[in-house]
C-alpha cells in the first residue's frame, strides 16, 4: 500500500512540473504537438524508472558515508557523497544514450520527431531532480523505483495536457507579446491551480 | 545578506579589471542577454531549476550568484579547452566541468552558509541541468576566446539573475508582504496587508513569469510564431 501511496503522491500531489518546476525546458519546448509530447513523456518515464533505482544502488553502495564497507574494513569511514552530482549525471547521460539507441532501433519515426530533444533529456532537471529527491527522502530501492516511475508519469500527464491545450490555443486570439512562452507559462499556472486541489487528499 | 553576496561575488568581479578595455562589440555581448536576447524570456532556457527558490528574495539571490559563478567559470574553462575537446565527447566534457563547478558551489555553501544551503536543498545540484549553462557552452564558449566567453557568461548569468530576482520580488512582496524578510507594509503603516497564498505556491511563479514575459516582449516587440 505504501508503494501505491508514493506513486500517487509523485504523480498528482508533488507533480515534478507543476509543484517543483522541474523539467520546464523540455516541458515548454516540446509541448506544441500532442504526438511529440507523448513520445517525450514516454521516454522520460522510461529513463526515470531506470535511473532512479540505479542511482539508489550507487548511493547506497558507493557514495554514502560508510557505504564502501563491503569492500573491506579500511574503506568503512569513507564518505564520497560530495561526488554525488558527477556520478548521478554520468549515469543519467549514459542511460539517455541507451534509450536513444533503443528508440532509433524500434521506432525511427518517433526518433525523427523527438530529434534534438532526446539528448536533452540528459539535462532535463526532472531526471536529476528525482534522483536527488530520492537521496533526500531516504527511500528503499522498491520505493525509489516506484517514485521514479511516478514522477515520470506525472511529467507525462502534465506535458500531454499542456500540449493538448496549446493545440487548441492556435485558434484563439492571443495578444502578440503573450504568444508562445508567455501564455504557456500562464496556462501552466492555471493547471497548477487544478493540481493544487490534490494537496488536501490524505493518503 | 549583502555580506554573503560580496563573498560569493568576488571571484566574478576579480576577472574584470585585468582585461583589455570594453570594446563596443564586447559591451553588446554583455548587454544583449539582459534584454533583447534574454535567456529566460526570449530563448526559453533555464526555467527549470530556479523558479522553485523564488518564494523569498534571499535564497533567490544566493541561487542567482551561484548560477552566475557557474556560467562564467564553465564558459572560461570550456573556452580554454575548446581546441582540445573532440567533438564527439563534448557533451560529457561539458557536463563534467559543470558538475565539478556545481559541486564546488555546493560544498562552499554547505561550509559557510549552512542555512541557505539547507533551504535550497536539491536546487543547487540542479544548476547542473540548467539549460542556460549548457546552452552558452554549446553556442558560445566552444567557438570563442576566453575573455569574450567570460563576458558572455556574465551577460547571460545577469540576464537570468534579474528575471528570477524580479519574480522573487513580486512573490515575496505579494505573498509574504516583505522584501528580503523586511516587512515593508508594516513599516509604512499598513498593518493588515492581505497576503496572497497563490503567490507562495508554485502557481504564483508561473503567472508572474508569464506576465513579466508579456511586458518584456511587448517592450522589445518580439513575437513568437
Amino acid at each position: 500500500m505504501d508503494l501505491v501511496n508514493i506513486a500517487i503522491k509523485a504523480i498528482f500531489i508533488e507533480n515534478m512540473v507543476l509543484a517543483f518546476f522541474l523539467g520546464m525546458c523540455s516541458f515548454l519546448a516540446v509541448s506544441k504537438k500532442v504526438s511529440t509530447a507523448t513520445g517525450l513523456g514516454a521516454a522520460v518515464i522510461f529513463v526515470l524508472t531506470i535511473t532512479v533505482p540505479i542511482n539508489w544502488v550507487l548511493q547506497e553502495y558507493v557514495l554514502k558515508e560508510g557505504a564502501l564497507s563491503w569492500a573491506g574494513e579500511q574503506f568503512a569511514s569513507i564518505d564520497l557523497s560530495f561526488l554525488r552530482f558527477i556520478m548521478f549525471i554520468a549515469i543519467i547521460a549514459a542511460m539517455v544514450q541507451l534509450v536513444e539507441m533503443i528508440i532509433e532501433k524500434i521506432s525511427p519515426a518517433l526518433y525523427g520527431t523527438l530529434g534534438i530533444f532526446l539528448p536533452l533529456i540528459a539535462v532535463n532537471c526532472a531526471i536529476l531532480g528525482s534522483s536527488l529527491f530520492m537521496v533526500q527522502r531516504d527511500q528503499t530501492i522498491a520505493e525509489a523505483a516506484v517514485f521514479g516511475f511516478g514522477s515520470g508519469t506525472g511529467f507525462f500527464l502534465a506535458i500531454v495536457a499542456l500540449a493538448a491545450i496549446r493545440e487548441k490555443m492556435k485558434y484563439s486570439n492571443v495578444p502578440d507579446g503573450l504568444k508562445g512562452l508567455g501564455i504557456a507559462m500562464i496556462i501552466t499556472g492555471l493547471m497548477g491551480i487544478a493540481f493544487l486541489s490534490f494537496v488536501g487528499i490524505a493518503i | 545578506m549583502s555580506a554573503e553576496a560580496e563573498v560569493l561575488d568576488k571571484p566574478i568581479e576579480k576577472s574584470e579589471p585585468s582585461e583589455a578595455p570594453l570594446s563596443k562589440r564586447r559591451k553588446r555581448i554583455i548587454t544583449d542577454p539582459l534584454n533583447d536576447d534574454n535567456p529566460i524570456t526570449v530563448q526559453v532556457l533555464g526555467i527549470c531549476s530556479a523558479l522553485a527558490v523564488t518564494t523569498q528574495l534571499s535564497p533567490t539571490l544566493i541561487m542567482a550568484i551561484s548560477v552566475v559563478f557557474v556560467i562564467v567559470f564553465s564558459n572560461l574553462i570550456i573556452s580554454l579547452l575548446r581546441n582540445l575537446i573532440p567533438n564527439r565527447v563534448r557533451i560529457i566534457v561539458q557536463l563534467a566541468v559543470i558538475a565539478t563547478l556545481v559541486t564546488l558551489v555546493d560544498q562552499v555553501l554547505k561550509a559557510y552558509f549552512f542555512d541557505a544551503w539547507k533551504s535550497l536543498t536539491v536546487f543547487i545540484g540542479l544548476i547542473i541541468t540548467n539549460c542556460i549553462v549548457m546552452g552558452r557552452l554549446e553556442a558560445f564558449a566552444l567557438a570563442n576566446k576566453p575573455y569574450d566567453s567570460i563576458l558572455d557568461g556574465l551577460g547571460s548569468g545577469l540576464g537570468y539573475a534579474w528575471i528570477i530576482l524580479a519574480v522573487a520580488f513580486f512573490r515575496e512582496l505579494l505573498g509574504s508582504a516583505s522584501v528580503f524578510g523586511f516587512k515593508v507594509f508594516e513599516a509604512v503603516g499598513i498593518e493588515n496587508f492581505p497576503t496572497n497564498g497563490i503567490m507562495v505556491s508554485p502557481v504564483g511563479a508561473f503567472i508572474i513569469l508569464g506576465l513579466i514575459i508579456w511586458v518584456q516582449r511587448t517592450k522589445t516587440g518580439y513575437v513568437e510564431r
